[in-house]
């Protein structure tokens, strides 16, 4: 061992936390007193396979530091997110399986009362960190008591050519979306059109639909569950983005989630919704005609509506622990341990910002900054909304999504396959089936 | 020793139970029985369960990692009023409907082609059965870039060759799309088809063309006079399998269009995995695996009367 003390641990951690928050002095009093992990403990944690290897070399650094430091062994399994949905029901229901689940979304939501309640590390954290975004929050807490961590979200942003918005009269991307649709119409005049997904494409069409209904206050549901996607507002929503869809580029309809990259770094559209990949690619590709893409493009977060604020969606990350552990001291100060500042600097450095943070404190990180084009993927938690907005998460929330309600709605409307008025109406019937049961 | 032991053998009396046994055995049923157990406890194991439990689950609310509770006919009932569920029946049969009697025509066009003397016969027919010994995913992922609507290889041929101005929206339609994903299927079950023909037209005795030519029948009449009865036991069995593997098609969807766009391509094999895995509803799920249950036993009920039926078989009408 390095001869490194759990309490010295804490100590240096405080001690960073201290030192990188704003305001560090008033938060010096937060303080991690839960108790030590139990002797022999050994904890098994699935969590997400990497899309980055640095992201996942990172992440099992800062696991083995945990371990030795405590002790504590951990395993670390990877699967895709796909397998991970499944299995993290699975282990729930048998009592069964891994420790802790690195996974995605409303997951926790399906089965709450099985998972270990970690609302001690989260307030910790909260208090620590500056406070939990409030969608973070919405994604950690049940019933008042916290079933999941937030760890971040793979954001996505507005991916766009920065000569092509200047050929279309703006100096800057628009922050509302009345200046975003006269932007997507001087981007097709220009002669690079705007490309968003509408196909069955989980991330890409997902993230810009919601964000659209959103914005003109259209909700899949109220706060009560209560179906409320057929209203005047989801179907403002739906005229706009049948304005929107004229300037689109030809094919969007058949899209699905890599569509828009290849589209991209082909040079074929000028504005798409994308995580930061698109831009990574270009930028360490040797091919000069991918270079200069990116060197010629730019993110911005999304506009806002007649809402008035913003109302962008976002896979979020969350991670959760069963009840059914035999070393819940452990798991929890493992979590506490992966969520404090050192360890998250050294990860998000190594993943190079893949991941946005959950927490404000996590912002200072250079990475957000050395290069500003990365600067607005940073903030996409601050600017989100849950899946189940403005109902609650659970297993209807997710089957709307995974049903692509929403999308299918919005690609009726767009192609001119149903009014607006009949998409919404019939949109909200399929709604129901998931809300009713 | 060796001549005590058949006195040593007689002195022992075969017990009661073995005796039984034996006799048991002597029986042609009882033993046809007990030779088939081990078989019929396979199929019951890994064929009858799975199936029976899917009829189970399709009655239940199970979630996955939830047990669930009998509902009855409730996921039916509910899917009764699912037009999207509705929507993938009509895909599904047409999907079906469509792309097995292009498969059988082609198909069958192909293996008479083939049945000709050739040069390089072999290699022609390995390279006929490329299509079906691809990987269905990769085929798939094929397909997906030939259908780009901004990368395709079929407009940018044709671009090139100044007979279209614009890409093919191959998939950005929904009538577009069912064309699209037929045609793929089309493309990957014509081996399938034409290579089991094949083998059916070279169990055909050329003495019975000879005998037809003598009596004066042309090209047409030696086909459908010959060819086609003769080859009817094995289309009904290949037709049988055609269907089935079509109806139940799951891969080339779920790669080209996820059962896009707006579920114009969504069949019911990719519904009832959308329900159950990816939005975790395991009852509904099943419910829909379920209802096309009577699509497939009518298929395979089709084929059974047609092999049990020798009139039919040799092309007379009953």
């Amino acid at each position: 061992m390095l001869g490194i003390t759990r309490r010295r641990v804490l100590q240096s951690g405080g001690a960073a936390g201290l030192l990188l928050l704003p305001g560090g002095a008033a938060r010096a009093a937060t303080a991690w007193n839960g108790p030590a992990p139990e002797a022999g403990a050994s904890i098994r944690v699935l969590r997400w396979k990497q899309f980055i290897q640095a992201e996942f070399d990172a992440f099992v650094a800062n696991t083995k530091k945990f371990s030795e430091q405590t002790g504590v062994k951990v395993r670390v399994d990877a699967e895709s997110w796909d397998d991970i949905r499944p299995k993290s029901a699975v282990a729930a229901n048998v009592g069964a399986g891994p420790d802790i689940i690195f996974g995605t979304l409303d997951d926790p939501f399906k089965f709450p009362e099985k998972l270990l309640d970690v609302t001690d590390v989260a307030e910790y954290l909260g208090d620590k960190y500056g406070g939990w975004y409030p969608v973070a929050r919405k994604y950690g807490v049940h019933d008042k008591r916290w079933i999941a961590l937030p760890h971040g979200a793979t954001g996505g942003c507005m991916n766009y050519r920065i000569s092509t918005m200047h050929a279309a009269g703006f100096d800057e991307f628009p922050k509302d979306t009345a200046g975003f649709l006269k932007l997507c119409q001087g981007l097709k005049k220009a002669g690079k059109p705007p490309g968003f997904a509408l196909g069955h494409a989980t991330g890409d069409a997902n993230g810009w639909c919601q964000w659209c209904l959103w914005a003109f206050g259209g909700k899949t549901v109220d706060d009560n569950n209560n179906v409320a996607i057929d209203s005047p507002e989801t179907v403002a929503a739906l005229e706009y983005a049948k304005q929107l869809y004229q300037t689109y580029i030809d094919g969007v309809l058949s899209w699905l989630d890599p569509s828009n990259n290849k589209a991209f770094l082909a040079d074929q559209i000028s504005l798409t919704l994308n995580g930061i990949s698109i831009y990574t690619v270009a930028k360490n590709s040797p091919d000069p005609a991918l270079k200069a893409i990116a060197g010629d493009m730019d993110h911005a977060n999304m506009p806002i509506g007649p809402v008035g604020r913003p109302t962008e969606q976002q896979n979020i990350l969350s991670t959760y622990a069963y009840a059914y552990t035999k070393y819940p001291n452990a798991v929890r100060e493992y979590l506490r341990f992966m969520w404090e500042k050192p360890q998250v600097d050294y990860w998000e450095t190594q993943s190079n910002g893949y991941i946005a943070p959950p927490l404000p404190a996590w912002n200072d990180n250079p990475v957000w900054t050395v290069d500003p084009k990365v600067t607005p993927f940073r903030d996409v938690l601050k600017l989100a909304l849950d899946d189940g907005y403005s109902g609650s998460l659970g297993y209807a929330s997710a089957a709307v999504m995974g049903d692509f309600v929403v999308v299918d709605m919005f690609a009726e409307a767009c192609t001119g396959n149903k009014s607006p008025k009949d998409a919404a109406h019939d949109a909200a019937e399929r709604v129901k089936r998931y809300y009713s049961v | 020793m060796a001549a005590n032991a058949p006195a040593y053998r007689a002195a022992r009396p075969i017990p009661a139970r073995r005796r039984l046994a034996f006799r048991l055995l002597d029986d042609r049923n009882v033993l046809g029985l007990v030779l088939i157990l081990p078989a019929a406890s396979f199929l019951l194991v890994f064929l009858a369960y799975p199936l029976g439990l899917g009829f189970w689950l399709g009655m239940t609310d199970a979630k996955i990692g939830e047990p669930g509770r009998f509902i009855g006919f409730g996921n039916f009932l509910s899917l009764a009023h699912d037009e999207v569920f509705w929507l993938s029946v009509f895909n599904t049969l047409l999907y079906t409907v469509v792309a097995s009697a292009l498969k059988f025509a082609l198909g069958l066009y192909l293996a008479l082609l083939l049945n000709r003397r050739l040069p390089l016969k072999s290699l022609v027919r390995a390279v006929v059965l490329l299509p079906f010994v691809t990987p269905t995913v990769l085929s798939a992922i094929a397909f997906w870039w030939i259908y780009d609507p901004q990368f395709s290889i079929i407009s940018w041929s044709l671009i090139k060759l100044g007979v279209i101005h614009q890409y093919i929206d191959f998939l950005g339609s929904p009538w577009n799309a069912r064309w699209s994903v037929i045609a793929a299927n089309v493309w990957r079950g014509i081996p399938f088809v034409a290579i089991t023909l094949l083998a059916g037209l070279q169990t055909i005795s050329p003495s019975l063309y000879e005998a037809a030519t003598l009596d004066g029948a042309g090209p047409w009449q030696r086909f459908r006079f010959v060819t086609l009865p003769m080859l009817s036991p094995i289309i009904a069995v290949v037709m049988t399998f055609s269907v089935l593997l079509t109806f139940t098609d799951f891969q080339l969807i779920y790669a080209i269009t996820r059962g896009g766009p707006i579920n114009a391509t969504q069949l019911m094999a990719t519904l009832s995995y959308q329900r159950a895995i990816t939005e975790g509803r395991l009852g509904e799920g099943a419910a829909i695996a379920d209802a096309m249950v009577p699509f497939l036993l009518a298929a395979i009920l089709f084929s059974y009367f047609g092999l049990q039926r020798r009139r039919w078989q040799q092309g007379s009408r009953d």
